[in-house]
């Protein structure tokens, strides 16, 4: 990757690039309150509500900010925004990225104070982090306790065409294929935007499957096994047919997994179809057009020989989308894309994909 | 077969499973709540002319399976809800019973098969009894869990076992399913078959994971463990993301002094049923690389449906010492067993 | 080429199938009504015996929950990893360009028809009488 990023102190490649997956973390709970209406402004108060950050990113943990990145907690947005532009946006010549904010609305149990969050939260990312920075675009958080009420509020926000998709966690109450979720989708769908599924979970169920584990580490580990056991979901319940022109973004996933997952479950689908007669071509076809995974982590070796094999087995040039994961702790110096991408690839994954995923990106914002 | 080794049990357990039955962590009594994709997951092919379930009956595996497919080494795994049950006691007297079975049916009658002690493992001390009891045995060659366990796998509660396997020298073999009592993934349970069955492959990933973060190789460094029937395919990836979250996680994960592919390359092996298949099958054996061809075993999960034909289901020309070692050397060497 | 009396049609088994060799190759034979197939009793997968497989109908859908099936018993599903074939062409249903059983044709005819036919083989196990039915498969 390093003799790409001839030029000095700004390399070169990623000129230009989206970043697809940038966090931006609500510093305390008093920031959101002045978005909030009045009866949820004053509960937060009369209880003494706590930020609402969730255990799928304690933020201190030293996976969760670059070392570099970690600013002073709790950092404001203004700090967090000059970082973001110093040591992404400038330094790479970014022309824009997107904000996923996992603050964690999703995990309460009310859906009425989940809806009220949700919104103060979208507004919040308009007002203070939109207006203030032209490259920035947002994921609109949903409350996912309550897909009917996740559905009005992708309404209410993507009349702001600054928001181009629809953030969900990765976890949720119950598989996301589920018809109980396709409000969702179908909004999401209406509005012209790509559903984004990011790590993440709403804790109604223990991350392995088979039980809590003891460790953080494992809780980050179980996300790429999520996004395996979500995406079938997807695709046995049909969402994609249901929803022909809807996307679906798998952010913060890794990607090396992907290649054997698909290779399982065409196998299986081969013995099963009957079961799920409205999936009518070869899962892994459903996911090279409609599914894009973004490329941090990308859970892969040091060896480019390795990653050269590893995307050939993806065999696609057009299912990656750029994504630094700022601030996590993903790469190290300049190695935002593993070594053994070619150039060519990169063009694909830092431009080409996120621009053909993101319609509402090519909306005069991009240069 | 159920009834072999409900004649083996204190008329106590007899009772109660007539008119208790056996119940184990999933809503039905006898259906499950993901009903298979074939009767009883099985080949319909290999249901004994004789009568019986398949897999039940030596002399018609003998002929269907281990003499044509030229099977010189076998080891058999009881699955059957024995060690699940929410009755603790019935499980470890069902899992001794069916420990015995295995012995007087099997492995005494046909050289070629070794069997798996199955163990009670809501009771650990009862499963370390069981193990002692049975270790030294030419008939037994590993100890048999489950992926899907209440707790993970790696959890503390389970480690007596782990201490005794070791200390026999026995290695653990971990077969995919099991009722757990959670959903099968962490968001929950996914409507379909087809989502069970592909999920099997990410709760092997979990219980590996649970093995290494929980720290039960660095405990015991001579604890050998097989996965089964989890598929292979997703192993490189998973030992990629495990050492980058190990480097970047050092204070919380000070147990583990080294990276986990190295814990991963020593202690760990997989079957290879079902195998993925690419459309390229060149893509396989590019995994196995990065797996190590001296880490993966051929299982055919034989009498289950999704069986794999040891004739078919590496349909890529391999070197000698390769074909040698997936198909045989391999398990002789993790099992134990002496050859030339 | 050449045919194959492979058996008389009142012998056909009931149960609509039945397992043959024919020069060396196994074949399984379908009856639908009075319409004949003979495949491959190899599955192109991994090689399971098509007949002991389960004869199912088409499952077929526009949309989640909505199931449509017809043509019972004209699909068949391989006895191992369950891949479905149509009986009538052989084709795979989930890849029916890539994947397919080799197909026999089956005739019925006559035994006198039969007498006059030079090609036919096999011949010599069944007492072939001119006012009797049998099944032909070409190869
Ligand atoms: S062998 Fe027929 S489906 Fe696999």
């Amino acid at each position: 990757m390093n003799d790409l990023n001839v030029g000095g102190d700004r390399p070169r490649p990623y000129r230009g690039a989206v970043d697809c997956d940038v966090q931006i973390t609500v510093p305390h709970r008093d920031a959101l309150l002045p978005y909030l209406d009045e009866y949820w402004r004053d509960v937060s108060l009369q209880r003494g509500l706590q930020t609402l950050d969730t255990a799928a990113f304690p933020r201190q943990a030293p996976i969760n900010a670059r070392p570099d990145w970690r600013l002073p907690e709790p950092a404001s947005v203004r700090d967090q925004l000059r970082s973001l532009q110093v040591n992404l946006l400038d330094r790479y010549g970014f022309s824009a990225a997107i904000c996923n904010c996992l603050y964690g609305v999703q995990l309460l149990h009310s859906e009425d104070m989940g809806q009220s969050i949700a919104r103060a939260l979208n507004d919040w990312i308009a007002r203070e982090w939109l207006d203030n920075e032209p490259r920035l675009r947002a994921s609109i958080v949903v409350p996912m306790q309550n897909p009917t009420m996740a559905a009005e509020e992708i309404r209410r926000v993507a009349t702001d065409r600054r928001f181009v998709q629809v953030l969900m966690l990765v976890m949720g109450e119950m598989p996301l294929g589920k018809r109980y979720y396709w409000p969702i989708y179908e909004a999401a769908e209406e509005c012209g935007l790509p559903v984004g599924i990011h790590a993440g979970s709403m804790y109604r169920h223990p991350v392995t499957g088979t039980g809590w584990p003891s460790y953080y580490a494992q809780d980050y580990f179980s996300q790429a096994s999520a996004f395996q056991t979500q995406l079938t979901s997807l695709i046995l319940e049909g969402v994609f047919g249901a929803f022909p022109t809807l996307r679906v973004v798998l952010s913060e996933t890794g990607v090396s997994w992907l290649p054997p997952y698909l290779w399982r479950l065409d196998k299986y689908w081969h013995g099963l179809r009957s079961e799920t007669p409205w999936v009518k071509v070869p899962p892994s076809e459903i996911v090279r057009s409609r599914v894009r995974l973004t490329t941090q982590p990308f859970d892969t070796p040091a060896d480019p020989a390795v990653v050269e094999r590893l995307l050939d087995h993806i065999g696609s040039d057009e299912m990656l989308l750029f994504a630094s994961d700022f601030p996590h702790w993903r790469f190290d110096g300049d190695d935002l894309l593993p070594a053994g991408v070619s150039p060519d690839q990169i063009a694909h994954i830092s431009r080409a994909n996120p621009l053909a995923t993101y319609p509402r990106l090519a909306e005069g914002v991009v240069p | 077969m159920e009834k072999d080794i409900f004649s083996r049990l204190a008329p106590r357990w007899r009772t109660h499973i007539a008119t208790v039955g056996m119940l184990a962590r999933q809503g039905f009594t006898q259906e499950m709540q993901y009903p298979k994709g074939q009767p009883m997951a099985v080949r319909r092919d290999a249901f004994p002319p004789g009568g019986g379930m398949p897999g039940s009956d030596l002399d018609f595996m003998r002929a269907q399976h281990l003499d044509p497919n030229n099977v010189q080494f076998g080891v058999l795994i009881p699955l059957g809800a024995a060690q699940s049950l929410q009755n603790i006691d019935l499980s470890v007297a069902l899992c001794t019973a069916i420990n015995d079975w295995q012995v007087e049916e099997w492995t005494s009658r046909e050289p070629r098969l070794r069997g798996s002690i199955v163990a009670a493992y809501q009771d650990p001390q009862a499963a370390v009894a069981e193990i002692h009891r049975l270790a030294g045995k030419r008939d037994f060659v590993q100890v048999s869990l489950l992926s899907r366990l209440p707790n993970p796998i790696g959890h503390r509660s389970f480690w007596p076992i782990y201490a005794a396997a070791a200390e026999v020298g026995l290695p653990i073999g971990v077969h995919a399913f099991g009722n757990g009592g959670w959903a099968i993934t962490g968001g929950g349970w996914p409507s379909y078959y087809g989502e069970d069955m592909m999920s099997h492959a990410q709760t092997s990933q979990s219980a590996l994971a649970s093995l290494v973060l929980e720290g039960v190789f660095e405990r015991f460094p001579t604890l050998r463990v097989a996965l089964i029937e989890g598929g292979l395919g997703w192993l490189p990836s998973l030992r990629w993301r495990l050492d980058r979250i190990w480097e970047r996680s050092r204070d919380e994960l000070a147990h583990l002094p080294r990276p986990p592919s190295e814990y991963i390359r020593e202690s760990v092996w997989l079957t290879s049923q079902p195998i993925e298949e690419p459309a390229n099958r060149q893509h396989i054996a590019e995994v196995i690389d990065w797996i190590g061809w001296d880490r993966v075993l051929f299982a055919s999960d034989y009498p289950h449906w999704d069986f794999d034909d040891p004739q078919r289901a590496m349909p890529l020309p391999l070197s000698r010492e390769r074909r040698d070692r997936f198909f045989l050397k391999n398990a002789l060497d993790l099992y134990g067993i002496p050859h030339g | 080429m050449a045919r194959y009396v492979v058996c008389k049609i009142e012998d056909f088994p009931a149960s609509g199938r039945m397992l043959v060799e024919v020069n060396r190759r196994p074949v399984v034979i379908f009856r639908l009504g009075e319409e004949w197939f003979g495949l491959l009793n190899t599955c192109p997968h991994q090689g399971g015996s098509l007949f002991n497989g389960y004869q199912a109908g088409l499952a077929e859908s526009d949309r989640p929950a909505d199931y449509r099936y017809s043509r019972q018993g004209e699909i068949i599903r391989c006895p191992w990893h369950g891949w479905e074939f149509d009986i009538r062409t052989g084709r795979s249903r989930c890849r029916p360009d890539a994947v397919k059983v080799a197909q026999f044709a089956l005739a019925v005819a006559g035994g006198k028809e039969i007498e006059s036919l030079d090609d036919v083989k096999g011949v010599e196990t069944f007492d072939v009488k001119p006012e009797g039915e049998y099944l032909l498969l070409s190869l």
